[in-house]
């Protein structure tokens, strides 16, 4: 220990005492709470509050132990801030009172008598076991607490995998594993999850997405099932309450305060694993609902800054559930960047998927703005210059930007037409061939000049059908969200292959496994960046209810007795996955030309065949789509790839292109011969293929 | 039970022997106790966890003190904790730089 760390530093003393605590006038940045030698700091910003106080609490007490009114003097600009020394790190809790105006038309609605949350806490307390009945007469439900900075990242580093090589697997913390077949020792949580990332390994998938995180309340859903009476929660998390705060009922430390340390955990493990982590980000609305809704932090603490306001003084609602952030407000551009660099730097997160995206490039007013500068702030930022940045390029005010987002050469997009093309294709809907063709090759449509893996793939995500559902119901069946079933998507492009729901006719049966085989299969071998929704791959079902939002049960939980009852689905999933890591071509990030890339008159990157090939049958009743890829593989040795879908319902007589062929994959071919493992594919010497009625062909070759 | 720590050290092995709760009102006299092993420049730390009943977050601040501390030369072993304990440690991550063992 060197001399000078034992001197007292002098710029640590207190300079004054406020309500019996030693104080002295703090410091404006970082926001938020942050310890300090002997003491903690504390900033936050309101424009139009006149004064500001800090009210201290020990943890759990119903009222507060201290309010300290903070000084004008510590006032910089509209920050307040001020250094408070001697302060039980451990069983702190504070809050805010904010006073100022109440005129709603003018868009201020301060609240003198409320504790307000820290918009910048990086740890919340009041929620810290899921489903626990909260005390609503407690004065202040989301306590802001202090994070200790101490997590040991050993030599962590992002793992860096180059965005088309990326399988995204889109999950929940608690729907992952809290099902009692789980067999984790925290089921629903941050350990539980990591409990199963050799799962994850051995599916070989390389990211997770995970459902929203941050700090939400479960119980903000007032609704009761119809039928059984029982209380709905808000199990998606998309209501925000906390931005900077794990959510303390995800980790099984939660009530110990351990929240943080439980995720860094389970990040640390998956980077270990190869597998990055992306988090599903909600930034165009809060929980603090419109002008009914509670009074938590950001209204409270400056209304008219934080959200979009009508002339008049109301809540814009661009998003669907009561209030719009009002993203591209300066000081707002500089929260949700303070945040994102906060989870990278801190919690080294890899990525972000952005919840109706479209809401952040426009402007105050509401008005799309065409080179809106959070998003190109963020796209340039140095602490974000190498993750990834997802948008789902719509709001729920019909905004919808799909193709259109502006990328700054680094967003990626969810591709809703991907997803909607494919699941009429196999459907077998007419006129959909030509369009499933250049979803294949990436979307170069939507994407010309971009990169292919500006398009995120998907058939199935949290919002919607799942994949089994998809081939078991033409209709949603919503009844258990006590909406009437007038909630969730109409629009599915789904088809239950010949009776709504569960069945005993094996012939529906093998027909739905297969089509969940063509989807999987036509979505790993398409160019973009494949999602796949967790349980999909063992066929979890949801009964029919596309939009589970408040279903914390088995509707929504991973049922791991599926790993066993639905082995060959998985099996299928795993060596598609694992056929897309070992060859290159179908996942290259250039869109391909359709003709030789080196200019040479060689064979073209991609050509298309019908049942005659180099005969592609592109009119609106062709239901055949064959692409031939050829390029370099793994070991640098010219390689073709194949890949036949046939979605009629009657079998495709192929003349494939060339010779030479081994077969990775025929869904319509019995268990174990509908996929090969990677180097075990099965030669075929005719230069004929009759593929089955709704099934997909992929086939290799090698030039010699 | 009252919370007590008892430091015995030997060829460069210190060991704490705990008893009762490490709750934020005892975690100050486990955080002094391990400031007292670290002083003595060990090889080796083992906690004895047998009679350990409970431990609260703070004490788990005070294990990653301990971690970080030491540096990753030190081996820091905590012997004989009982489930609840034990369960708290792991859900933690902290058995990951922890060595656990049964007494």
């Amino acid at each position: 220990m060197s001399v000078q760390e034992n001197w007292e530093r002098i710029d640590v003393v207190p300079t004054r005492e406020i309500s019996g605590y030693r104080v002295r006038r703090g410091r404006p940045m970082p926001y938020g709470a942050t310890i300090v030698p002997g003491g903690v700091n504390f900033s936050v910003f309101s424009d139009r509050a006149t004064s500001m106080a800090l009210v201290l609490f020990e943890r759990g007490a119903p009222s507060p132990t201290a309010v300290l009114p903070i000084p004008e003097s510590f006032r910089v600009g509209s920050v307040f801030t001020i250094t408070v020394f001697g302060l039980d790190h451990e069983n702190l809790e504070y809050g805010f009172y904010a006073d100022g105006p109440y005129d709603p038309a003018r868009g201020d609605r301060f609240d003198s008598s409320k504790v307000l949350t820290d918009p910048h806490a990086r740890l919340l307390s009041g929620r810290e076991t899921w489903g626990a009945e909260p005390n609503w007469d407690d004065i202040y439900q989301y306590r802001s607490r202090l994070l200790y900075d101490d997590f040991d990242w050993e030599d962590d580093r992002p793992p860096g995998i180059p965005f088309e090589d990326l399988i995204i697997y889109e999950t929940h913390v608690r729907g992952f594993t809290r099902h009692p077949s789980s067999g984790v020792s925290g089921p629903g949580t941050f350990t539980g999850l990591r409990d199963k990332i050799p799962y994850l390994r051995e599916l070989g998938v390389n990211c997770v997405e995970l459902m929203p995180i941050f700090e939400f309340d479960e119980f903000d859903n007032p609704r009761v099932n119809p039928v059984t009476g029982t209380k709905l929660h808000n199990y998606w998390g998309y209501n925000t309450v906390g931005f900077f705060a794990p959510k303390a009922g995800y980790a099984a430390t939660g009530q110990y305060g351990m929240q943080g340390d439980e995720l860094k955990t389970l990040i640390k493990d998956l980077h270990k694993a190869g597998i990055e982590v992306i988090l599903d980000v909600v930034f165009n609305h809060t929980a603090e609902g419109n002008e009914h809704g509670p009074t938590i932090s950001f209204r409270g603490l400056d209304n008219a800054t934080y959200y979009m306001l009508t002339p008049e003084g109301y809540y814009y609602n661009f998003s669907g559930t009561g209030n719009t952030v009002n993203c591209n407000h300066p000081v707002v551009r500089d929260f949700v960047l303070g945040c994102l660099r906060y989870w990278v730097s801190d919690y080294h997160v890899d990525g972000f998927r952005f919840d109706l995206a479209a809401i952040l490039d426009r402007a105050p007013d509401g008005t799309p703005l065409p080179n809106p500068p959070l998003l190109e702030q963020l796209a340039y930022d140095p602490l974000l210059r190498r993750c990834k940045l997802i948008a789902e390029a719509w709001d729920a005010a019909g905004l919808y930007q799909v193709g259109g987002f502006p990328s700054y050469g680094r967003w990626s997009e969810w591709n809703g037409r991907y997803r909607d093309t494919l699941r009429r294709f196999i459907k077998g809907d007419p006129g959909v061939a030509g369009d499933m063709a250049t979803r294949m090759v990436g979307s170069p449509d939507l994407y010309h000049g971009r990169s292919a893996s500006a398009s995120i793939n998907f058939v199935t995500a949290h919002d919607g059908f799942t994949l089994m559902d998809l081939v078991s119901y033409n209709d949603k069946h919503n009844e258990a969200n006590g909406e009437g079933n007038g909630d969730g998507a109409n629009d599915n492009n789904s088809w239950n292959c010949g009776a709504e729901g569960p069945t005993d006719d094996p012939v529906i049966q093998e027909l739905r496994l297969r089509q969940m085989k063509n989807a999987m299969a036509l979505l790993l071998v398409s160019q973009g960046v494949p999602m796949i929704l967790s349980g999909d791959e063992v066929g979890r079902t949801q009964q029919g209810n596309n939009n589970t939002y408040c279903q914390d049960n088995e509707l929504s939980w991973f049922d791991w007795s599926l790993v066993d009852d639905n082995a060959e689905l998985l099996r299928f999933v795993r060596l598609m996955i694992a056929f897309r890591h070992a060859h290159p071509l179908v996942r290259a990030a250039a869109h391909p030309l359709g003709a030789d890339p080196s200019g040479r008159g060689g064979p073209p990157d991609v050509s298309w065949h019908g049942a005659r090939a180099w005969a592609p049958d592109w009119s609106p009743g062709s239901r055949l789509v064959a692409a031939l890829r050829t390029g370099t593989d793994q070991d640098g040795k010219v390689e073709r790839i194949y890949v036949a879908a046939n979605a009629h319902w009657e079998p495709a007589e192929l003349e494939l292109p060339g010779s030479g062929w081994r077969v990775v994959a025929d869904t319509g071919a019995a268990h174990p011969y509908d996929i090969y493992e990677f180097r075990y594919e099965q030669p075929t010497v005719e230069d004929r293929y009759l593929l089955g009625p709704r099934s997909v062909l992929i086939l290799v070759g090698q030039d010699n | 039970m009252a919370f007590t720590a008892t430091l015995t050290t030997e060829a460069g092995t210190a060991t704490i022997k705990l008893t009762g709760e490490i709750d934020a009102s005892t975690a100050a006299q486990f955080h002094d106790k391990l400031d007292e092993a670290v002083a003595s420049a060990v090889q080796r730390l083992v906690l004895q966890a047998e009679e350990l009943t409970y431990l609260a977050s703070a004490g788990l601040r005070v294990l990653v003190f301990a971690r970080q501390k030491l540096g990753e030369n030190v081996s820091i072993v905590i012997t004989g904790a009982a489930d609840p304990v034990a369960r708290t440690i792991r859900m933690a991550g902290l058995d990951r730089s922890i060595e656990m063992t049964v007494a």
